[in-house]
C-alpha cells in the first residue's frame, strides 16, 4: 500500500474545511470497507487521508420528524438495519441493509460511505495488467471481451458495463430521498436519482460530487409506500454476496387497486436503476400475478446483455414479480 | 514495522509519519505509535502476538478476523488500527479469563464437533458471542443469515449452527443470573504485551 498522511477531522466544519482545501489525492475515510480494501489492492492510491468516524453528530438515526426520516451519513448500516421504525415502517429500506456485505461490515459501513462504493468488476479490483477505463482511463475495458456475467444490463457505455454494486442506493432511489452535503460552496442537497452518473465516455466519473464536496445526511420522505415494500435481492448464494439482479418493490394499494407503485433495479445496471415505465404499467390496475409480471416485462425491456449474462432477464422480470407479490402481501 | 517494543504503556511521542493511537486491547491499556497503513489484524497478530484472530483473505470476504471493537463485530482486516484509537478491542484470547471455564460458546463448539481445522474458528465464535448478544440467534435461519459472513471451508457448519443454538441458552441463563452485575470487558490475560 503507497504511504499516506492520515488526519482525523474533530468537526463536520473541520472536515469540510481540509477536504475543501485538499487537491484530488484526498479521501475521506468512513467505515473504510470499500476505501481501505481497495487500498490494500492499489486501486485507491490518496496521499493524503481524512478520518470522518469521530464526528459523532453525524451519526444520528431520526425517524422522529413528520414528514421525513433523516440519516446522518456516518449512521452505521447495522444500527439503521435495526431501527425499530426503518424495520417495521419501511422494510425495503431495512432489508437492503441487512441483505448487505455481513454483519462484521455492517457495523463498520457507514451509510454515506455506501452510496460511494466501487463496483465489483474483477478487471477494476483486479488491477494490472487488466485494461479497465474506470481505474486507468484510457486503457480499455477487459470486461467487454472478457468475463461479463455479473455485468451491466442498462447504463453501460463502449468504455464501461460495471455494475454499481449497492443496494441501499437503490432502495434509495425507490424512496425519492435527498442527500444534503456541504463543500467549499456551502450546503445543498440533490436527489439520490441525480448522485449516480451512468459511465459514458468517463467512467472513472461516478457521481454528481463536486471536489471537496462531503455527504452528511440522507433524508427520506415518510410514505405510505414505505409499509407494503420489500427489497428482493436475487444472489449465487443465499446470503453474503452481491446482488445478481435486485428489486425494491413499494406499493399503496386502495382496495385491490394499484393506487402508486414504485421499483428501482439493483445489480443490473451501472447506476441505480429507477422504471417508471414499470410503475406505470402498475397505477390504477388491479394486482394479478399477470399485472406483476408484466411490470417486470416493462422493468427489463431494453436491456442490453453482453454474452454470459442474458440470464438476468428473464430472472429480472420474475424478481420483479415476486418482489411485487411480496410487497402485496405487507400492504 | 519493527518489533512489540514499539508498544507501551503510558505516553508515546509521536514519530513522523507515524499516529499516535491509544486502545485496550483484552482489557490492557496500550499506545503506540503507528503506520495508518497497518490493519487491526496485523497490528493484534504481528506487534501484539495474538494470534487467534486469523487472516483468510485480508479483504472483509471470510470473517476469520473477526474482534470485537466496543462490543460490536467487525472484520480486523479492513480496520485500520489507527480507527481503534479509543477503543475496547477483545479478541478471542480475552474471551475467558484464564483458569476459568471456557466461555460457553467456545464450550458449545467443542461439545458439537463445531470445526475440522479451526482456522475459521476463533472468528466464528468472536461473531457468534455477537450474533447472540444482538439478538440474531433466536432461530437456526437467523443464525444462518447473521452468521453468515463467517466461511468454514472445512463445512463445519452444521454443528456451528448447533453450538451456537446452544450456547445461546445457556448465554442467556447466565445473563439471568448476573443480572445487575456490570458488564464490563473482562480482564486482561495475555501476556504478550
Ligand atoms: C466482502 C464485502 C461484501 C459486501 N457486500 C455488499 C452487499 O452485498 N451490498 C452492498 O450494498 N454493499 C456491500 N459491500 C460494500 C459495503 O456496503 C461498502 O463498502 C460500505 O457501505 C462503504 O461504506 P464505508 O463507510 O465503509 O465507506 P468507506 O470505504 O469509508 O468510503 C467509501 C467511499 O466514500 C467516500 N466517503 C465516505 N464517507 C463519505 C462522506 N460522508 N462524504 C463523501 N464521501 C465519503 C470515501 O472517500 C470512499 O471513496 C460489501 C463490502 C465487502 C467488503
Ligand atoms: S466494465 Fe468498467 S470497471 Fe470493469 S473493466 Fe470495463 S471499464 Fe473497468
Ligand atoms: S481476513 Fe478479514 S474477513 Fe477475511
Ligand atoms: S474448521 Fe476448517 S475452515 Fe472452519
Amino acid at each position: 500500500m503507497q504511504p499516506f498522511d492520515y488526519v482525523r477531522a474533530t468537526s463536520v466544519a473541520d472536515a469540510v474545511r481540509a477536504f475543501g482545501a485538499a487537491g484530488p489525492d484526498t479521501r475521506l475515510l468512513a467505515g473504510g470497507t470499500t476505501l481501505y480494501d481497495l487500498m490494500k489492492l492499489g486501486v485507491e492510491t490518496p496521499a493524503h487521508v481524512i478520518d470522518v468516524n469521530g464526528l459523532r453528530e453525524l451519526e444520528t438515526i431520526d425517524t422522529s420528524q413528520p414528514d421525513e426520516l433523516v440519516f446522518g451519513a456516518l449512521a452505521r448500516m447495522s444500527d439503521v438495519a435495526a431501527d425499530p421504525v426503518i424495520a417495521g415502517e419501511y422494510p425495503a429500506l431495512a432489508e437492503s441493509l441487512w441483505r448487505a456485505a455481513s454483519q462484521q461490515l455492517r457495523n463498520m459501513a457507514s451509510v454515506g460511505g455506501n452510496l460511494l462504493q466501487r463496483t465489483r468488476c474483477a478487471y477494476f479490483r483486479g488491477g494490472e495488467p487488466f485494461a479497465c477505463n474506470k481505474r486507468a482511463p484510457g486503457s480499455g475495458c477487459a470486461a467487454q471481451e472478457g468475463i461479463d456475467r455479473g455485468h451491466a444490463l442498462f447504463g453501460g457505455s463502449e468504455a464501461c458495463i460495471a455494475v454499481y454494486p449497492g443496494d441501499w442506493a437503490v432502495a434509495l432511489a425507490a424512496f425519492e430521498a435527498q442527500v444534503d452535503v456541504e463543500g467549499p460552496h456551502g450546503p445543498r442537497s440533490l436527489a439520490i436519482e441525480a448522485l449516480h452518473v451512468e459511465p459514458g465516455r468517463t467512467p472513472d466519473v461516478e457521481t454528481t460530487l463536486a471536489p471537496g464536496e462531503i455527504i452528511v445526511r440522507i433524508r427520506v420522505p415518510k410514505t405510505p409506500l414505505g409499509r407494503a415494500s420489500t427489497y428482493h435481492k436475487i444472489r449465487d448464494r443465499e446470503s453474503y454476496a452481491f446482488a445478481l439482479v435486485s428489486v425494491a418493490a413499494a406499493l399503496r394499494m386502495e382496495g385491490d387497486m394499484v393506487a402508486e407503485a414504485r421499483l428501482a433495479l439493483g445489480g443490473v445496471a451501472t447506476r441505480p436503476w429507477r422504471v417508471r415505465a414499470a410503475e406505470a404499467v402498475l397505477r390504477g390496475q388491479p394486482f394479478t400475478p399477470a399485472l406483476a409480471r408484466r411490470a417486470g416485462e416493462a422493468a427489463l425491456s431494453g436491456a442490453r446483455p453482453g454474452r454470459m449474462n442474458a440470464f438476468k432477464v428473464e430472472l429480472g422480470i420474475r424478481a420483479v414479480a415476486d418482489a411485487l407479490s411480496i410487497a402485496r402481501q405487507r400492504g | 514495522m519493527s518489533s512489540s517494543a514499539t508498544l507501551r504503556t503510558g505516553g508515546h511521542p509521536p514519530t513522523p509519519g507515524r499516529v499516535a493511537v491509544e486502545l485496550v486491547v483484552n482489557g490492557v491499556p496500550l499506545a503506540a505509535s503507528l503506520d495508518p497503513r497497518r490493519s487491526l489484524l496485523d497490528l493484534l497478530r504481528e506487534q501484539l502476538g495474538l494470534t487467534g484472530a486469523k487472516k483468510g483473505c485480508d479483504h472483509g470476504q471470510c470473517g476469520a478476523c473477526t474482534v470485537h471493537v466496543d462490543g460490536r463485530r467487525v472484520a480486523s482486516c479492513l480496520t485500520p488500527a489507527v480507527q481503534a484509537h479509543g477503543r475496547q478491542v477483545l479478541t478471542i484470547e480475552g474471551l475467558s479469563p484464564a483458569g476459568s471455564p471456557l466461555h460457553p460458546m467456545q464450550q458449545a463448539f467443542i461439545d458439537h464437533d463445531a470445526l475440522q481445522c479451526g482456522y475459521c474458528t476463533p472468528g466464528q465464535i468472536m461473531a457468534a458471542v455477537a450474533c447472540v448478544a444482538e439478538g440474531h440467534a433466536t432461530s437456526p435461519e437467523q443464525i444462518r443469515e447473521y452468521m453468515s459472513g463467517n466461511l468454514c471451508r472445512c463445512g463445519a457448519y452444521v454443528g456451528i449452527v448447533a453450538a451456537i443454538e446452544d450456547a445461546a441458552m445457556k448465554m442467556a441463563a447466565t445473563t439471568m443470573a448476573t443480572a445487575g452485575r456490570s458488564a464490563e470487558m473482562p480482564e486482561a490475560r495475555h501476556a504478550a504485551v
